[in-house]
């Protein structure tokens, strides 16, 4: 019930959010100098053509009217035309969101296990020197900026030694070509989110291994993987499955130096694309998917802790 | 076997004596037309023999390629018409012809025309060759070029060429292979304009665009917007032996960095419109070469005729004597460039005149002018664009005036809205101009009174007559010095500051061979398709 509950609150408090948002960014986008117009027509404005092409593109409509006009279309289900090329923004996002959720969804099948291994095995064994060196790692990756992983990446693995290509194309046709396509833009990403979701895990884990029903567990003699395990882990759950939603929302929408690097055909540069042409559909739409993927992953996050925590479950 | 490029000599003049001699111009011509250009007779029987091996290396049948250019999005178009980009242009040439098609020094050669006819320059008759087939098959008639032509008058079609068609009053079918245009007002670069991208030829009736049936090198086998496009080898094409590759892969990489690590790591064989700065380093690649097209392009300082304080002619010309043209060059162009004159008609081109005295980077003789001007003592604003090779030259600019006691403030403005709010706004901006396919569009569009990008809004009678009347000359040595007399004009009055030429830079696999610069545009003007193969 309590369930439930959340849910639908969730939901409510999503919509509401989304509204908020769809405003902030349409006002934003108001903000920026120059508009639609001017990215189609280039060096080659003039003020008659200027004009005439506002008011085809509807441009010449006072803001808050085409506002509504986008949310009146947005909420019979159709997102509106690009002002640049005049094809449904449906149209335009579509292989772009398949291409960015491929991208997120090899990433999160390499870093998640990968994240929550390293981050349960330092909290294990605290102290040692292993978990010295994996803090130290992973502290050093988090520190290291993607653009840099990515072009070193390329330089070696590509350029000079051919193993991979050194352009990603979203397609799986052979497990072959697929590794020659991922297996650099992957690696770039997991390493960044890895770590960070490693140090997260070993933190919250941390923090409940000091507890003092731990302390009795371990009086009473459970065995140390037992212990972390069915004893500890359960009740880190929470926080780590709020690391994992936050780190996998981000690989959505934020992954633009990956994109661009790899000329990988994602959501992220179609966002950036959209913001430096004006063109305000594609900017709301993109807007829309981030925070509506955010908010799933937090819910699903919420909802893994509570599942996880028989007080809250059961109550 | 590679083409050796003189010192002494460009490769556009190199393509030109090997135009020259694949028609048939011999040695003793040759020699005296570089000896007239300067060259010793010894050092000119070097370069002909260089071009003379350029000519006899022959091209190989079979392989494909894949080529990276520096666009791609959903709005990628095989509409002749709608083309807006240099990736369009080389998709478009893979797959279409023109009636004609510009040679090295911008020269309309015949393509699908057989002859074209004309006296007065107004009514042009066109007879087309008649062993050319579509890729479905049906052959060639007048019916299809009266249509690709006339559907860019038609406000419908959208077409970016509409101003250049606007001036066809009467397009017509005179023969089963023969089509009469008549023109508004006399122009002897129509030939030009129909070997513009945007006046290729598609079949009669084509109305739908999701794939391209051509008379080109290439069937279109594949075309996905925003994704990729194929070609494979026309085997029942015009040109007898062409072309050599069996298939041809064009897709967009945008950032330019990602363009060469595909070229440098075998996933493409050309990356298109690469920097100077990375042209350095494709040369650090052995088995990569860069291909260099000397062309029109160039950045300019624009100051305003209509306003202070450029105004004072004074200013000017301290400002052209501030150029410091050889260190633009070697600095920031990594001497990828062509020094320029104050004029925009650059050497590649057949009437390009090459009597006028270079403009030295002179400060005394521009303390002299800034002393003369009164306005010693002032700062002047000059707006450029934010991180491009407009602001490197402002700065240059700035740098130099600060010898002379001049101080000029360098605005960086951003890309954004710098078209519409900047450029030609303020009384001193960088300006930006890709190359044009004749001097006649160059001058009419950037430098006639009347012209909406009359870039510093500058007066001249003389200058607007002469434009009028060389359109209309069809005898090409008068013509040669009309536009003679309108480059020095230029150099000397107006408000323009153009300190060089860009080169255009494409770099590919040193296997891929056959690749001769034409200033139109990158890979040969767009129309590598048809005259690369690949060795080894």
């Amino acid at each position: 019930m309590l369930m439930l509950a959340m849910i639908g609150r969730r939901v409510l408090g999503g919509m509401l959010t989304l509204l908020i948002v769809s405003v902030v960014v349409f006002v934003g986008t108001n903000i920026l100098p120059g508009d639609a117009t001017e990215a189609i027509l280039g060096q080659s404005t003039s003020p008659e053509a200027v004009a005439g092409l506002r008011k085809a593109l509807g441009l010449d409509l006072p803001g808050h009217e085409r506002y509504l006009r986008w949310l009146g279309g947005l909420l019979s289900g159709d997102p509106g035309v690009s002002l640049i090329n005049r094809l449904p923004v449906a149209q335009l996002i579509g292989p772009r969101l398949a291409n960015s959720l491929l991208l997120t969804a090899l990433t999160a099948v390499v870093a998640v296990p990968l994240a929550l291994l390293i981050g349960i095995t330092t909290a294990i064994w605290r102290g040692t020197l292993y978990d010295r060196v994996a803090n130290v790692t992973a502290v050093s990756l988090v520190a290291v900026p993607e653009f840099l992983l990515a072009t070193v990446g390329v330089i070696l693995f590509a350029v000079q030694l051919r193993w991979v290509s050194a352009i990603a194309t979203p397609s799986v046709g052979s497990l072959t070509q697929a590794l020659q396509s991922f297996t650099l833009p992957v690696l770039t990403l997991s390493f960044a989110v890895t770590a960070q979701m490693a140090r997260m895990t070993r933190a919250a884990l941390l923090g409940v291994l000091d507890s003092s029903y731990i302390e009795m567990a371990r009086l009473k003699g459970v065995r140390p993987a037992r212990l972390v395990l069915h004893h500890a882990l359960r009740n880190a759950a929470g926080p780590i499955a709020n690391a994992v939603a936050l780190n996998l929302s981000s690989l959505l929408g934020g992954v633009i130096i990956v994109e661009v690097i790899f000329s990988y055909p994602g959501l992220a540069k179609l966002a950036v694309d959209a913001v430096e042409t004006r063109d305000m559909p594609l900017v709301q739409a993109c807007a829309m998917i981030f925070c509506t993927t955010f908010m799933l992953l937090v819910l699903v996050a919420d909802i893994c802790s509570i599942l996880s925590n028989p007080r809250l479950r059961t109550r | 076997m590679t083409i050796k490029r003189h010192p002494a000599i460009g490769t556009s003049d190199m393509a030109a004596i090997e135009v020259a001699l694949a028609k048939g111009a011999s040695r003793r011509d040759l020699i005296r037309w570089l000896g007239a250009a300067g060259l010793s007779a010894a050092t000119a029987g070097v370069v002909i023999g260089d071009a003379k091996r350029a000519l006899a290396q022959t091209p190989k049948r079979g392989g494909r390629i894949k080529v990276a250019s520096q666009t791609s999005s959903t709005a990628d178009t095989v509409d002749p018409a709608k083309q807006n980009n240099q990736t369009d242009y080389t998709r478009c040439f893979t797959f279409y012809n023109g009636l004609t098609r510009l040679d090295a020094s911008l020269a309309p050669q015949l393509e699908l025309a057989e002859a074209i006819e004309t006296d007065g320059a107004t009514v042009w008759t066109i007879k087309l060759r008649r062993d050319v087939k579509f890729h479905d098959g049906t052959p060639l008639t007048a019916d299809d070029v009266v249509f690709s032509l006339a559907r860019h008058k038609d406000p419908a079609t959208g077409s970016a060429a509409k101003a250049l068609a606007a001036p066809m009053k009467e397009i017509v079918a005179s023969g089963k292979h023969e089509v009469k245009i008549t023109l508004e007002s006399p122009n002897a670069d129509l030939p030009v304009v129909l070997g513009t991208p945007h006046f290729l030829i598609i079949k009669n009736g084509t109305t739908s665009f999701t794939t391209a049936i051509g008379t080109g090198p290439y069937r279109c086998q594949v075309f996905q917007p925003g994704i990729k496009s194929i070609g494979v080898r026309n085997t029942e094409y015009f040109k007898p032996g062409q072309p050599y590759l069996d298939e041809i892969e064009l897709f967009g990489i945008p950032d330019q960095t990602a363009r060469l690590n595909a070229l440098l790591s075998g996933d493409v064989q050309i990356a298109t419109a690469i920097s100077p700065q990375l042209a350095k380093r494709v040369q650090a690649s052995p088995g990569y070469a860069v291909f260099e097209t000397k062309a029109g392009g160039y950045n300019d300082l624009v100051i305003r005729q209509d306003s202070d304080p450029g105004r004072n002619q004074d200013l000017v010309l301290a400002l052209k004597y501030l150029l410091n043209r050889e260190q633009m060059k070697s600095a920031i162009f990594q001497g990828y460039a062509v020094l320029a004159n104050d004029q925009p008609i650059d050497p590649t081109n057949r009437f390009y005149f090459p009597g006028l005295k270079q403009r030295p980077f002179d400060p005394e003789k521009a303390k002299f002018h800034l002393q003369r001007s009164g306005l010693a003592n002032t700062t002047i604003p000059l707006h450029a664009m934010a991180s491009s090779t407009m602001l490197d030259q402002a700065v240059l600019i700035q740098q130099a005036a600060q010898q002379i006691g001049l101080t000029v403030d360098v605005k960086r403005m951003p890309a954004d809205g710098y078209w519409s709010n900047v450029w030609m706004k303020q009384p001193l901006t960088m300006g930006s101009i890709n190359p044009r396919p004749s001097a006649d569009v160059l001058f009419t569009l950037f430098f006639k009174s009347d012209s909406t990008w009359n870039e510093s809004a500058w007066k001249n009678e003389k200058f607007d007559q002469l434009l009028v009347a060389a359109r209309g000359e069809t005898d090409e040595a008068k013509r040669k010095q009309m536009y003679g007399e309108m480059q020095t004009l230029v150099h000397e009055h107006c408000g323009i500051g153009l300190p060089v030429f860009m080169s255009i830079l494409d770099a590919h696999t040193t296997k891929l061979k056959g690749l001769k610069p034409i200033p139109t545009g990158g890979l040969m003007g767009y129309a590598y398709a048809e005259n690369v193969w690949l060795e080894g």
